[in-house]
């Protein structure tokens, strides 16, 4: 990518930012529940019709819809979410104190997903129609298929409950109770992975130059290292970023089933108390950081593909 | 040569269609299965029982059977997925239909509009959408529809766009076809069968979403027997009770697996460029 590309590519994400605000912003302006109550409701207090007015002109909630907007967006830009109505804290606090566990539990599932589903991709690859590999695309299969709030459940079931190995609520964020969240993560992951590692690398030994290389009597490995390896590893990087997207989105479920302190718990019980902007403040951050780091990824190609540095 | 008939010629596809057609079945006859036991109504004296002869997969805390519940959970959760599924696959097919044909602003701005959601994680969107429009299985049809209908569009425009200016849509438009007549002859006919097979290897995918987002509490509220909503009030009884959670994600998983397996072996068939390798 070269300097002009990424810069269109900035500007892309900041339209499509302020879609993704509208529409968060439409959506919540829409919903049935009243947010003057619910925050009244949450701090235990019953309300009069009179401190709902007040407060209600106070919030900024009888203006119109667009000035509301405007200033909404406005205050982010500056790094002011608003308050959450449930916890009574600034969104921007909560967010960021939540940040950090859920980044380090989707990067140690992604750890787990690459020292799995690499190897197992290559056998598999390189033993094709063998029992190796129907093995492999059996796991896959067994994987793709499992509903990961109940894998999930499943080991909780057998390593805390049974075999009493790790505690059940991993609400310390401690190393070893990130490991059976991670692994739920992972595996659903590392099931989808381990198929595209396969294709890629199949893909590659099919090629002309392998087999130029094959009938010239190269050796398999240096094949392997030279040929393969390099260029199977473009395509996995695409795919890599994407799953991080899906890595973000499936956090909620496995930190729900955990009560592991991160974003996605955060955003589960800020839905159910409708806490609107805790929700806005949360869709948003989520989304910059899946598009900063999509953005990422395309740069590294510049970095990774011979071809894309010599074009320009 | 004497032609082998279907079933025989590709025997893993006819396995996993009997699979499915009998877990539809099941669902339909989910009365005539489970007798007179009512999957809302049980007795208080027969609560958190294990599996028996008399419960094969235990009750719960209200004494209801699961077996009965896990059964007339087959119905929600299938008609659920059926009814996401046709709502995706003909809302994206129609959007990326018109705007491969049309181009210019129409098509810039659906594209544009497919990009927006495609550029963030879904289920982040899917779950603000479900939990604000407030708990049911149509508002999390809903959420997973606005967030799953831009694969179909853009798998449909691609389509479109490959045949665009073919000869014989250039001699249609010429000879002074209609419109719509273009768009339902030959648009429509080439964009079906690759978006077919695209919504039969989605359905496992789709039924898991909407489990997770019941599971969460998004979804289907009680006393419904949903298979994820199970699983959740299950969860709560892990260490006293852990059959109330294992029946219904046995439930779930091999739902899916059938479908996943008939899906891809779908493919498989219709579209040997496809096959896995």
């Amino acid at each position: 990518m070269t300097a002009k590309e990424i810069l269109s590519r900035l500007a892309q994400m900041i339209i499509v930012l302020i879609g993704i605000s509208f529409v968060t912003f439409l959506l919540t302006y829409l919903s049935p529940g009243d947010p003057v109550r619910n925050m009244y409701l949450a701090n235990g207090i019953m309300p009069d019709e009179e401190q709902v007015a007040v407060t209600r002109e106070e919030m900024g909630l009888n203006d119109s819809f667009l000035t509301q907007y405007g200033r909404w967006v406005s205050n982010c830009l500056h790094g002011d979410f608003g308050k959450s109505y449930s916890l009574n804290k600034p969104v921007t606090d909560l967010l960021a104190a939540r940040l950090m566990p859920t980044l380090k539990l989707a990067i140690f599932a992604m750890v787990i997903m690459l020292a799995v589903s690499v190897p197992l991709g290559v056998l598999s690859a390189l033993h094709k129609d063998k029992p190796i590999d129907y093995i492999v695309r059996g796991l896959t299969f067994f994987g793709v298929s499992i509903p990961n709030f109940w894998a999930g459940l499943l080991l909780i079931l057998l390593f805390c409950v049974q075999l009493k190995m790790l505690p059940v609520v991993s609400s310390a964020g401690t190393f070893g109770d990130m490991i059976l969240p991670a692994v739920t993560l992972a595996l659903s992951m590392s099931a989808k992975y381990t198929r595209q590692v396969r294709a890629a690398i199949l893909d590659e030994l099919s090629s002309d130059h392998v087999i130029g290389a094959r009938a010239r009597g190269v050796a398999e490995w240096k094949i392997l290292w030279r040929n393969v390896f390099p260029n199977a590893l473009l395509p996995l990087i695409t795919l890599f970023g994407l799953s991080i997207g899906s890595l973000l989105g499936g956090t909620s479920v496995v930190e729900v089933i955990f009560s592991y302190p991160g974003l996605g718990n955060l955003a589960v019980s800020a839905i159910t108390s409708y806490d609107y902007n805790l929700i806005q403040g949360y869709v948003l951050w989520v989304s910059v950081i899946y598009m900063a780091v999509n953005l990422v990824v395309d740069v590294s190609y510049r970095f990774i593909d011979p071809r894309i540095r010599a074009r320009r | 040569m004497k032609k082998k008939s279907f079933f025989v010629q590709y025997p893993v596809f006819t396995i996993f269609a009997v699979l499915a057609l009998m877990i539809i079945l099941a669902a339909v006859f989910a009365p005539v299965i489970c007798g007179d036991r009512d999957p809302l109504k049980g007795s208080l004296a027969d609560s958190i029982q294990p599996p028996s002869r008399e419960h094969i997969f235990g009750t719960d805390k209200m004494g209801r059977d699961i077996f009965t519940r896990v059964m007339y959970g087959a119905r929600i959760s299938l008609s659920a997925t059926f009814i996401l599924v046709g709502i995706v696959f003909v809302t994206g097919t129609v959007i990326g239909i018109i705007s491969g044909y049309f181009g210019g602003i129409v098509d810039a701005v659906m594209m544009r509009t497919a990009d927006m959601m495609m550029s963030f994680p879904g289920l982040v969107l899917a779950i603000a959408v479900a939990g604000i429009l407030g708990a049911s299985i149509p508002n999390a049809i809903i959420a997973i529809s606005v967030v799953t209908w831009p694969k179909y569009a853009r798998l449909a425009r691609s389509l479109v766009l490959k045949i665009r200016h073919a000869d014989f849509v250039e001699a249609a438009i010429v000879t002074g076809s209609k419109t719509p007549y273009i768009l339902l002859r030959y648009m429509l006919p080439n964009v079906v069968p690759t978006a077919a097979i695209t919504a039969a290897t989605d359905i496992g995918g789709m039924m898991m979403e909407l489990a997770a987002l019941s599971f969460l509490g998004f979804g289907a509220v009680p006393p419904a027997p949903e298979w994820g909503h199970m699983l959740n009030e299950g969860r709560n009884f892990m260490q006293s009770a852990p059959w109330l959670m294992i029946f219904p994600g046995l439930a779930i998983f091999v739902t899916v697996v059938v479908f996943n397996m008939l899906g891809d072996s779908l493919r498989d068939i219709l579209d040997p460029k496809e096959k896995a390798r």
